[in-house]
């Protein structure tokens, strides 16, 4: 329905430009190049016999005419354009004065983000820890006036994070107990050694994998819940709320939270080691000719309490790591949605690294035992 | 996107197709009926200001003329368009029409120049990158915004500059119509007034008819050509603030006349008495 684009050059004035058509937003790809290749004369517009002219049209004018350093007066506009020009030209020139004193070259930006990366570990490492203390001293003033107890909040959160993980929990062990089998029927066949492989599950799952699992699941699980809750209550300022009320929001949110977790993660993990057990039994029995009886004898044979002991001791640390992460993430949520959304994802990675990490820390320092 | 002569009077646009017409709308949610054979013509080039109590459906009408809602009965053209309301997309709409929702419903994803950038990207695809930049940056800055806030995430704005941030969106297309829910809504009396004066100067410089849903007094005695008082299920009454103000309507009567509209009536300009520029061409 428009006319192509059209721009002449006047042959009697040289460096002149008539321009006729619609220059706006539909053309805008077009006139640009035309404007791009008669640019190289160009003294004078005259832009009276332009049919349609929009901000676009009037901005690649302007862009034509300060590219030959040419004022306002070089243009010739009808009235009805005028004041959509003047206000397009004002805005780009405010534009430009602001864009000068703008833009630190690339490497001083890379070098700033690395330092802010850098004191955001830092913050978050002393953060962790001001909250753990003030987490503990909350926890101790519960226990010695136990009428602060909040006692269905308590057990909601054991039923919620404790009891309703239950299922997926004993699902995944057994698969991950299976899997061990697998591995070790793999590697020990050729040694003749089938009946190890119940050593090396009962070992895995003691010491490690039944608390491991456990962790990770409530990592992901847990954490991300706590952060979420927590978060969408700062948001709706019912954090503030609390304290003008005179109530302490640590001790309302995070201690529940945090005890439920110290009470359900040891016991989730004795649960995550029977299946776990569980699965390499259905390995043995199925594919590696291990009756059940043998099965269970070979365990009781195997299991000392200290290897117990070694695995349970770390219930309570990942336990403690994982509330209070998930409770900091959400007590530093700011207002808006996607704020709630970064500090989940953070709250399950950190949570998910230091669960990792400590393990494999406790794993070093026992690893004589 | 007809050539529009500038108009200096709403009432001499009478050989041009309304912005909007709207005939027999009616529009319910189960035996909840909102608006029942409802009749609006908004003209093109004028500020119309859309009021009505909590409820009224002020922005299911809203959501009717966009396409976003299907209507159970009626006929809405769109600058002499019909809409199709069976259609998914308005494409004939699309180009024409921008729309600044309550909260400025801006993608928070991303920054606020590719904010602007995402209707150029999707509907003017033969423009590239630095052209189509420079375009959403001319946006940013028309709608009042620093250079600097182009970089910044939506959630790092105050509530006046999203608006405006969305402002500058809804104005990437050039369009000539120009939906407004609320636009003052949630913004501090300075704030509003330099959003009221912006609306006023690119209505001025780009020709826009807009189509705006306010409580806000002030904004509607500063720079309202008209006024649509929607109640009882239609349109109860269009036109000059002065001839609207008078309605014996009870609803009308204490929203125009109750003390906050006594207030905003002595100290805005009143829609008729101020100077009306004639619109830029298109």
């Amino acid at each position: 329905m428009q006319q192509p684009a059209e721009l002449t050059i006047d042959l009697e004035t040289p460096g002149l430009l008539r321009l006729h058509g619609d220059w706006t937003l539909a053309f805008a790809a077009t006139r640009s190049e035309q404007l791009n290749e008669a640019k190289a004369t160009l003294s004078q517009i005259d832009a009276r016999t332009i049919e349609r002219l929009d901000a676009s049209g009037a901005m690649l004018l302007i862009q034509a005419l300060q590219a030959h350093k040419l004022g306002a007066d070089a243009i010739a506009l009808r009235d009805e354009h005028r004041p959509l020009f003047e206000a397009v030209w004002s805005t780009l020139e405010q534009q430009e004065k602001a864009a000068r004193t703008h833009e630190p070259p690339g490497w001083k930006k890379l070098l700033e983000q690395i330092g802010r990366a850098v004191i955001r570990v830092i913050d978050n490492a002393i953060d962790l820890v001001g909250f753990f203390g003030l987490t503990l001293h909350r926890l101790a003033r519960t226990v010695l006036q136990p009428r602060r107890m909040r006692w269905t909040s308590l057990v909601h959160h054991m039923q919620e994070t404790g009891f309703n993980a239950v299922p997926l929990l004993a699902l995944l062990s057994a698969m991950i107990g299976a899997v061990v089998a697998f591995l070790g029927a793999t590697v020990l066949r050729d040694f003749g050694a089938e009946l190890m492989v119940i050593d090396l599950v009962v070992y895995a799952f003691l010491r490690e994998f039944g608390v491991l699992l456990t962790a990770i699941l409530l990592a992901g699980r847990t954490a991300s819940a706590f952060c979420a809750q927590i978060g969408m209550m700062k948001g709706q300022q019912e954090i503030d709320a609390i304290r003008t009320l005179g109530l302490d929001e640590i001790e309302l949110l995070v201690v529940p939270r945090v005890l439920a977790l110290l009470i359900m993660l040891p016991a989730l993990a004795v649960i995550a080691t029977m299946a776990g057990l569980f699965g390499g039994m259905i390995v043995s029995v199925l594919s590696l000719n291990i009756g059940v009886e043998l099965y269970i004898e070979r365990v009781y044979q195997t299991i000392q309490l200290q290897h117990y002991l070694v695995g349970l001791i770390k219930a309570p640390i990942f336990a403690l790591i994982i509330a209070l992460i998930g409770c900091s993430e959400g007590l530093r949520v700011r207002g808006t949605a996607q704020s709630v959304g970064e500090h989940t994802t953070s709250a399950v990675v950190r949570s998910l690294t230091m669960v990792i990490v400590i393990d494999a820390a406790v794993y070093f320092m026992e690893i004589g035992w | 996107m007809n050539a529009s002569p500038p108009i200096n009077n709403s009432e001499q646009a009478g050989d041009r197709p309304p912005a909007i017409r709207i005939r027999g709308l009616e529009n319910r949610f189960g035996d909840f009926v909102v608006h029942e054979d409802l009749n609006l013509e908004m003209l093109q080039g004028e500020i119309l200001a859309v009021v009505g109590g909590s409820g009224s459906g002020k922005s299911v009408l809203m959501r009717s003329i966009l396409g976003l809602r299907k209507p159970q009965r009626g006929e809405i053209d769109v600058f002499g368009h019909r809409l199709d309301p069976n259609a998914e997309h308005h494409p004939e709409l699309e180009h024409q029409v921008g729309v600044l929702f309550q909260d400025g419903a801006l993608f928070s994803s991303l920054t606020v120049l590719e904010n602007v950038e995402v209707p150029l990207k999707a509907h003017r695809p033969e423009l590239n990158g630095k052209l189509r930049r420079a375009i959403a940056r001319l946006r940013i800055g028309m709608s009042g915004l620093p250079v600097s806030a182009g970089d910044k995430l939506p959630s790092e704005l105050s509530g006046g500059m999203r608006k405006r941030a969305s402002l500058a969106r809804a104005l990437a297309l050039e369009p000539k119509l120009l939906f407004l829910d609320e636009p003052t809504a949630g913004l501090d009396p300075i704030g509003a007034a330099a959003f009221d004066r912006l609306l006023l100067t690119l209505k001025q410089s780009l020709g826009l008819t807009v189509f705006l849903i306010t409580h806000d007094l002030d904004t509607i005695y500063t720079i309202c050509d008209r006024v649509a008082v929607i109640g009882e299920r239609k349109v109860l009454t269009i036109g000059r603030l002065s001839e609207v103000e008078r309605h014996e309507n009870a609803w009308i009567q204490d929203y125009f006349h109750g003390p906050r509209a006594r207030a905003a009536a002595q100290a805005g300009p009143s829609a008729d008495n101020h100077a009306r520029q004639p619109a830029g061409e298109h």
